[in-house]
């Protein structure tokens, strides 16, 4: 079994041809499973723009990019096997969009000295680049979201929302965790009152969440859900008449899967995002020219221009950006991952550079420095228009609460360090 | 020719009773071991040690703890999951409380732990049998797995309720942790996997099995004999969840490092121990380490095959993956119903008498 095994690795490498110098960016992919629907397009957004890279200007900097795919299924044991298996091939950045796989990553990372990038999820106090000096969370976290879904509600309610009720419908998960000691803050200064419920994995059950909402009858409902739990949620909601306009997901329970299998009833339903919606980007002419019509689409190429496609397509934006920032820096074309790693310290997205990409107001302004690894936390809101199938900007990309996360994440980090015995490396 | 007893003369009882009483198995054996201490540490990388041998050595032991559950004693348990959740959370609390202690001493805690709340679990065997116990662990799974995503204290109050493991060593090096060599992660798995294997295969050997197994083959038959179904059972529930928590704190500290209850422990990883087990082979030790071997080893194979090798779609390979494993699952099961063991067992017969069969 095993020397069959070595071959076959042998014959595998031997295959893949002569050692061309290339980028090699591993996409730890799910194509399967319950959360498919929300990994296909981000997947596919992320090798397409790749792909145009590639096929437009000859990669980055001359340097051709090769995407190696692994699937991972959402599973934290497949995720460790597709790290294991790629690392070797000199891979510059992982994204492996599960929280999950993403608390297994940031130590191993570090080990190896590779850079994890978790846009929007992941471990929200790696934003404190001075104690987690391998992962990156820009533009916007967890904590990030929480506070801009309460800020949106504040300005609803003319700056005051005491003695509201608001309850967060969450994943029973890490990830789902992650809001609630920010929101448990954020109630205490705002003088709302917080009613968090849990949806167990894979969240097709919620009758009795729901039952609770309505019963309780909560002026707004967030949610963290991924994958089924959001179409089950949004159903739910539909099914006990729950105001659409009260009802606010994070970044991940925004999409078109999401609203689409309610129909009308999913009207008014709202996301919060850090990107821009919709193909009205010069961007995706290119796409369209180089890509989809030469045939080369990752998966089936039915994905372009969808939420999850465009947030996909911005988490490959950012990392093209860090490796020609990495390559400016290091002098070199061929980069190492420690200069993927600097690249992507020295990041800064400015809306010259997004319009230049053919991407004008696409993703908020930041930039990365030592001690901030994620970025400038802006937050915008989109609304769900059942009758044309579409998602719309209602609130554009502000600021958060700054001081509340500010010190949940030094909070959070300290005990992070303490516990691995951390120094502080910025200086 | 060289499978044979013919001319291996004992000439004590100690000799006659030996686990490999045939001299090929016997030297079969040593070689195994050889292989698997003295050389394999040296040409172990990242790779192999995380994705194929660790997993492998780890739902070894599980399977063996399992598998004297339900093959030996016939205590069918669907709460594997759940009783190796507990042996990772007694070792995570053991290695944040007392950093100093050694990690072959907490993860022996950790088993012993499990194996409490093992025989917690096991004491509704006294008065129900088959499904309604099945259905009984099933509750213990669901329990704890809710206990351990509600209670914070079990995860140290950390924001996202996942547990991770710190760096810990044994005689200075380092186990745990992303700094952890590969070599020594294998090695100290490896260990644990040989210690349990060994006592595993002398209990069942001796008169602690055998009381299992009467239990297993008629209870009401063993009790009039002289068995006490009452110690027979809990030890049963004890031994097995002794094993069932080391794997669970292996697979935790050393294998991944950071754990989410709700997903790794879940029911389906009490389903998937268990059908390492039935492929395997029911009340057969060297049958837990086939089905975890196979069950481990197959879909990493099937997945370089198909990916690596023929260059597919990694979702085209990841949906055949499960048809192919699904299918000889079904297809071991109808052709071969005792699993692995019984295929070993009959190839060992047809070389006993090779090349001169009558």
């Amino acid at each position: 079994m095993k020397t069959k095994l070595a071959t076959m690795a042998l014959s595998a490498l031997m295959a893949a041809g002569p050692a061309v110098a290339d980028l090699v960016i591993p996409d730890l992919s799910y194509r399967t499973g319950p959360y498919a629907a929300g990994g296909i397009p981000f997947s596919d957004g992320y090798n397409d723009y790749f792909t145009l890279l590639n096929e437009r200007d000859g990669g980055i900097g001359g340097v051709p990019v090769r995407m190696v795919e692994c699937e991972t299924g959402y599973n934290t044991e497949k995720g460790v096997e597709c790290y294991e298996a790629t690392k070797g091939e000199g891979a510059l950045v992982y994204q492996p969009l599960s929280t999950g796989i993403t608390y297994q990553l940031i130590p191993k990372v570090t080990a190896d000295g590779i850079p994890l990038h978790t846009m929007g999820y992941g471990r929200t106090s790696a934003k404190n680049g001075d104690v987690f000096s391998h992962t990156f969370n820009y533009p916007a976290n967890y904590w990030d979201g929480a506070s801009g879904a309460v800020n949106y509600l504040l300005e609803e309610n003319g700056g005051d929302l005491s003695g509201k009720k608001i309850a967060l419908v969450y994943h029973n998960s890490a990830y789902g965790k992650e809001p609630i000691r920010t929101l448990e803050e954020l109630s205490k200064k705002h003088g709302f009152e917080l009613a968090a419920l849990p949806v167990d994995h894979p969240g097709q059950e919620q009758k009795s969440q729901w039952l609770q909402i309505r019963r309780d009858k909560p002026d707004y409902v967030l949610m963290w859900g991924w994958g089924v739990m959001n179409q089950v949620a949004v159903q739910e909601a539909a099914n006990i008449r729950f105001p659409m306009e009260n009802f606010i997901g994070i970044w991940w329970s925004g999409s078109e899967n999401d609203v689409l299998p309610a129909g009308e009833a999913a009207n008014g339903y709202k996301a919060l995002t850090f990107h821009n919606v919709g193909t009205d980007f010069p961007v995706f002419d290119d796409l369209q020219k180089h890509v989809v019509d030469a045939g080369k689409a990752a998966g089936a190429g039915d994905q372009v221009g969808t939420v999850l496609y465009n947030r996909g397509l911005y988490a490959a934006v950012l990392a093209a950006e860090a490796i020609k920032k990495a390559q400016e820096i290091s002098g070199n074309a061929e980069i190492t991952p420690a200069d993927m790693r600097d690249g992507m310290e020295a990041l800064e997205m400015s809306e010259a550079k997004m319009a230049e990409l053919g991407l004008p107001n696409f993703g908020p302004t930041f930039s990365v420095s030592c001690e901030n690894h994620g970025g400038d936390a802006l937050v915008g809101v989109t609304q769900w228009d059942a009758a044309n199938k579409t998602w719309t900007l209602i609130s554009d990309f502000k600021a958060t609460d700054g001081d509340v996360i500010g010190s949940l994440i030094d909070e959070d980090s300290a005990a992070y360090a303490a516990e691995n015995k951390i120094e502080s490396r910025c200086n | 020719m060289f499978y044979r007893e013919a001319g291996d003369f004992k000439t004590s009882y100690t000799d006659d009773s030996q686990t490999f009483p045939i001299k090929f198995d016997r030297y079969r054996y040593y070689v195994v071991l050889a292989v698997a201490f003295g050389i394999i540490p040296f040409i172990i990388n990242d790779y192999w040690a995380n994705a194929l041998l660790l997993p492998f050595l780890i739902y070894a032991i599980a399977a063996i703890g399992l598998n004297i559950l339900v093959g030996y004693c016939g205590q069918v348990s669907l709460g594997t999951g759940g009783f190796m959740a507990v042996g990772a959370y007694a070792c995570y609390k053991l290695m944040t409380a007392f950093p100093d202690v050694s990690m072959f001493i907490h993860v022996l805690l950790a088993g012993g732990i499990t194996a409490v709340v093992g025989v917690l679990f096991g004491l509704p065997s006294l008065r129900i049998k088959g499904f309604y116990l099945a259905v009984a662990t099933l509750a213990a799974q669901f329990f704890l797995v809710w206990l351990f995503n509600r209670v914070p204290w079990f995860y140290n109050y950390s924001a996202s309720g996942q547990i991770n493991a710190p760096e810990r060593d044994v005689f200075g090096i380092i186990i745990t942790g992303p700094n952890a060599p590969a070599w020594a992660t294998y090695l100290f798995c490896l260990i644990f996997l040989a210690l349990c294997a060994v006592l595993a295969r002398n209990l069942t050997r001796g008169t602690t099995g055998r009381t299992w197994m009467a239990i297993r083959d008629m209870d009401i038959a063993a009790e009039i004999i002289g068995v006490n179904p009452l110690k027979a059972k809990l030890t049963a529930f004890a031994v097995s969840s002794f094993f069932v928590g080391i794997a669970g704190a292996l697979f935790f500290a050393v294998y991944l490092g950071a754990v989410e209850v709700g997903e790794v422990f879940g029911i389906q990883k009490s389903f998937l121990v268990l059908f390492m087990v039935i492929i395997g082979g029911l009340g057969s030790i060297f049958g837990s380490f086939a089905g975890a071997a196979f069950l481990v080893l197959l879909p990493v194979v099937l997945k370089v095959v198909g990916v690596d090798v023929l260059g597919w779609p990694t979702d085209i390979v990841a949906h055949l993956q499960l048809v192919i494993v699904g299918a000889l699952i079904v297809m071991f099961l109808i052709l071969e119903p005792h699993g692995l063991a019984q295929l070993w067992r009959v190839a060992k017969e047809k070389l006993r008498l090779w090349p001169f069969p009558h």
